[in-house]
C-alpha cells in the first residue's frame, strides 16, 4: 500500500447538506439570530464604552457622542443594539432551560423559538416606549 | 473498544487541553448573572433617557450605579469573550490566523473593560 493514493489525490468528497440547503425551521434561525445578535453585541461594548468614557472625561465629547446617538442613523443602531441585547437574553434564557433537559422536544423548542423572536420585539418596543415618554417626545 | 483512559483521569474529566468543561461552566455562570445586570442597565438607560452631561455624571457617580455597571461590564465582557472565541474557533480553520484572533478577542475584552473600569472609578471619585 502507498501512501500517496492516500494523501496525494485531493478528490472531491461529499459534503453533507449545509445552510443553503436547509429548509429555515424556526430553531436553526434562532440558533443563528442568538449567535448573530452575540457577535453584535460584542461590538455594541463599545457604544457602551464610549458612552461611559467621554461621561468622566469631556463634555464636548459626551454631547458629541449624544449626538451620534440622537441622529437618525445612530438610533437605528440603538434599536438594533436593543433587540439584540434582549433577543440574546431570552436566548440565553432557553439555552438554560435546555441545559436542564427541559422542553428539548421537538414542537416545544419550536414554541420556544417563536416566544424568543415575539418576547424580543415586544421587550424592544416596551423599553423605547418607555424611554421615549421618559425623555418627553421623540 | 475498552476506554484507554485511567479511572482517575476519567474521574477529573478534564480531557487533552485540562480545562474540562469550564469554558462552558463560565459562559453558563456569566449568563445567569447577565440578566439582573443588563436589566439594570437597559433600566438606567431609560431613567437617563433625554439627560444632559450632568444628569449622566450624577447618576453614574452614585456608588450603586458604579458598582452595578462595573459588574455588568465585567461580566458582559467575559460572556463574549468566551462566545467569540467559540465562534473563532469554529469558523477560522487557519491555525496561525485562529491564535492570533483569539488573542486579539482577549485584549480587546480586557482593553475596553479597563477602559470603562477606569471612566466609572473617576466619576465615582471625583472630577
Amino acid at each position: 500500500m502507498s501512501k500517496s493514493t492516500a494523501t496525494q489525490t485531493a478528490r472531491a468528497r461529499p459534503l453533507s447538506p449545509h445552510l443553503s440547503v436547509w429548509r429555515p425551521t424556526i430553531t436553526y434561525v434562532m440558533s443563528f439570530a442568538h449567535r448573530a445578535t452575540g457577535a453584535a453585541l460584542y461590538f455594541g461594548t463599545l457604544l457602551v464604552a464610549a458612552w461611559l468614557i467621554t461621561a468622566a472625561t469631556s463634555e464636548s465629547a459626551f454631547n458629541t457622542v449624544q449626538w451620534i446617538f440622537g441622529s437618525w442613523v445612530g438610533r437605528v443602531v440603538l434599536l438594533g443594539y436593543t433587540w439584540a441585547l434582549m433577543h440574546h437574553m431570552l436566548g440565553g434564557l432557553r439555552h438554560l432551560m435546555w441545559d436542564t433537559g427541559a422542553a428539548l422536544e421537538k414542537h416545544k423548542a419550536s414554541k420556544l423559538g417563536w416566544a424568543t423572536i415575539i418576547g424580543s420585539v415586544t421587550l424592544t418596543i416596551l423599553i423605547w416606549a418607555v424611554g421615549l415618554a421618559v425623555r418627553g417626545g421623540f | 473498544m475498552s476506554d484507554m483512559r485511567t479511572p482517575l483521569a476519567k474521574v477529573r474529566g478534564l480531557g487533552s487541553a485540562k480545562e474540562g468543561t469550564d469554558h462552558f461552566w463560565r459562559q453558563r455562570l456569566t449568563a445567569v448573572s447577565n440578566v439582573p445586570l443588563t436589566l439594570f442597565f437597559v433600566g438606567l438607560l431609560i431613567a437617563l433617557s433625554g439627560g444632559n452631561f450632568a444628569d449622566v455624571r450624577a447618576s453614574l457617580s452614585n456608588p450603586f450605579v458604579g458598582l452595578v455597571l462595573a459588574l455588568f461590564m465585567i461580566s458582559g465582557l467575559y460572556h463574549m469573550r468566551i462566545g467569540m472565541q467559540v465562534i473563532i474557533e469554529d469558523y477560522i480553520h487557519g491555525e496561525g490566523l485562529k491564535i492570533l484572533l483569539v488573542m486579539l478577542n482577549t485584549f480587546f475584552a480586557i482593553a475596553v473593560g479597563v477602559a470603562s473600569i477606569f471612566a466609572l472609578l473617576k466619576l465615582a471619585f471625583g472630577g
